[in-house]
């Protein structure tokens, strides 16, 4: 079929009147319009020389808008896609004369009419907008929460506070700025000197199940005839409670340990985390947390089998593992 | 006949009264249409036994509006702040008048909405509702039963006292052990490592704007399928599963509710309905 043929409907009475009167498509007066534009833009640049070219341009643009224009009155062929469209039901009656497929539309000729490309263009420069606009806003919901998070170096006063041997339940905040809700209790005991170095036992109370706060299993405070002390250090109040514990229970859903954090019963899948720390001038200095997934032995000769910090929960060993390759970032 | 002819004057008088009701009616309906829309919507066909228990579904509405207004309003009074939080609690409780039973309302209204969903969910179950066409509808709901959990956890921790502190600590490191991206979730949602003040501020967001604007989206989707497909006839309806409801066509409006229309008018408005 030649492209420049009128479609095989075309003595079907909706299809060919409407187009009749109307001239070809033309790119010309996009030209001629840029033409326009520069001549005004020249009128404010430079007159002579770029307006000269604009109105060169909307001559030369003009003059084939007027040439395309009229090409059917002159008489020659117009250039036009045939636009495809559905058979009307009355053409769907009709039986084709024979030997000629007449129902076929003219499917199999290359055409990209201009309403497909309007639609094209609305829903791909939509979805660009679209894009540009969501990223920074889904980065600046989501970022935030992952990246520069800080840690906080926590002062405990003097170990001499500490007797060997002894447990404190220790409250305090880990970040000045936040206040209340930073407060955090960490169960602490001296283990005395252990190769020529301080050791303490500092395990956190967020139980390793979901992060309750776990409790000590035994007395506290004035029972023992030994006083609570208060201290304030250059991290905020500090709270020591003296306490007796048996081991450490969770109030939530009843997981127990021993008083080295072990887990003995209930549903928490490893140890409790424990507070890593550093003795800076005689002064107890709590660093980070990490997760822990169980202890062999006791006090200062505890081997512990240590692992990076993981959420409550998490299993840090065993084929469990596996299931939590990656850790979001921590301070 | 007799009457029309020659009216008395009470029934001339009740007549204007009549046309000052309808007649601003009629100008909505003319430029808007939403006056039909609004007939359409509401007064549609549905099976003859039909059965209370059908009316669970606008029940669940209707403890979500109550929701959706009280919240608003508590809005007004409380102050997403770690230090502010719970003694704008205390205050709405305690203080300001009337903020006991609003506060009340939200609180208690919440755990209706859910029950109601859960009672709406399984009628719907118990009828076989859900069944072909409606399967998408039971999809929707099924997914506003999901934000409206989520409603339920993050309003939780607005309040601020130890009960909601530890019951977020518990719920978001529930989230955190799911598998691979579980402690990602978790961090998102603590908006950092340790619940804190981003935690508080985001739950409220997520609580007041984020969930209920799904919420609705959905529950509009929902009543379109629902008006779009019909009402279940009961399974003990002699009739065959409620199709017809949803066969039929919507009875076409009369343009002007009671004021006479030209028929011109009339005709031109009619017949596109009529052609749907």
């Amino acid at each position: 079929m030649e492209p420049h043929e009128p479609a095989p409907d075309a003595d079907q009475p909706d299809a060919p009147h409407e187009e009749a009167d109307l001239p070809g498509p033309s790119l010309w007066p996009l030209g001629f319009a840029i033409g326009i534009v520069v001549i005004l833009v020249g009128l404010i640049i430079n007159p002579l020389v770029i307006s000269t070219i604009g109105a060169v341009i909307a001559i030369v643009c003009g003059a084939l808008w007027a040439r395309d224009a009229t090409a059917e009155l002159r008489g020659k062929p117009v250039v036009v896609d045939p636009e495809r469209r559905e058979l009307g039901p009355a053409a769907e009656g009709e039986t084709p004369p024979a030997g000629q497929q007449a129902a076929a539309p003219p499917a199999a000729e290359e055409s990209f009419p201009r309403d497909r490309f309007l639609e094209g263009a609305t829903i791909g420069l939509g979805a660009l907008i679209g894009g540009i606009v969501t990223v920074p806003i889904v980065g600046f919901a989501v970022a935030p929460s992952f990246l520069g998070q800080k840690g906080h170096r926590v002062d405990l006063g003097p170990i001499s506070t500490f007797p060997e041997g002894d447990w404190y339940i220790a409250t305090f905040v880990t970040d000045p700025a936040e206040a209340d809700v930073s407060n955090r209790t960490a169960f602490i005991r001296n283990n005395g000197i252990y190769q020529n170095e301080p050791s303490f036992t500092i395990i956190s109370n967020r139980c390793a199940h979901l992060g309750c706060p776990v409790q000590a299993n035994g007395p506290t405070g004035s029972i023992l005839g030994k006083k609570t002390i208060q201290e304030h250090t250059a991290s905020g109040p500090v709270t020591l409670v003296p306490v007796v514990p048996a081991g450490f229970g969770c109030p939530c859903h009843g997981g127990q340990y021993d008083t080295e954090g072990n887990h003995t019963a209930g549903p928490p899948v490893r140890a409790l985390d424990r507070w890593s720390f550093e003795i800076n001038h005689g002064r107890l200095i709590l660093l980070s947390l990490y997760s822990v997934s169980h202890v062999d032995g006791t006090g200062a000769q505890a081997l512990i089998h240590k692992y990076k910090l993981a959420g409550p929960g998490e299993h840090v060993d065993g084929p469990e593992q596996w299931f939590y390759p990656l850790q979001p970032p921590h301070s | 006949m007799a009457s029309r002819r020659t009216p008395t004057k009470a029934q001339l008088r009740r007549q204007r009264m009549g046309e000052l009701v309808t007649y601003p009616l009629d100008w909505l309906e003319e430029r808007s249409g939403l006056v039909g829309g609004i007939r359409y919507f509401l007064f549609r066909k549905v099976p003859a036994d039909v059965n209370w228990m059908q009316t669970l579904g606008s029940a669940a509405l209707t403890a979500f509006i109550v929701q959706a207004i009280t919240g608003v309003i508590l809005a007004m009074y409380y102050q997403p702040t770690p230090s502010g939080a719970y003694p704008s609690i205390v205050n709405i409780t305690n203080h300001l008048t009337l903020g006991w039973l609003v506060r009340g309302m939200h609180r208690w209204g919440a755990s209706v909405f859910i029950i109601l969903l859960f009672l709406h969910m399984g009628r719907v179950f118990l009828f076989g509702a859900y069944k072909y066409p409606r399967e998408l509808n039971w999809i929707v709901g099924v997914l506003i039963l999901v934000l409206g959990m989520l409603e339920g956890f993050t309003g939780y921790l607005l309040p601020w006292d130890q009960t909601a502190y530890w019951a977020t600590v518990v719920g978001i490191n529930l989230n955190g052990t799911a598998p691979f991206l579980g402690p990602f979730l978790a961090q998102f949602l603590r908006g950092g490592q340790e619940i804190g003040a981003a935690t508080l501020t985001r739950f409220y967001s997520m609580h007041m704007l984020l969930i209920p604007g799904g919420i609705i989206a959905l529950i509009g989707l929902h009543l379109y399928l629902v008006v779009r497909l019909g009402v279940t006839s009961p399974p003990w309806s002699p009739e065959a599963a409620g199709r017809e409801a949803a066969d039929e066509e919507p009875q076409p409006l009369r343009p002007g509710l009671t004021r006479p229309v030209p028929r011109g008018i009339a005709a031109a408005q009619s017949e596109p309905r009529g052609s749907e």
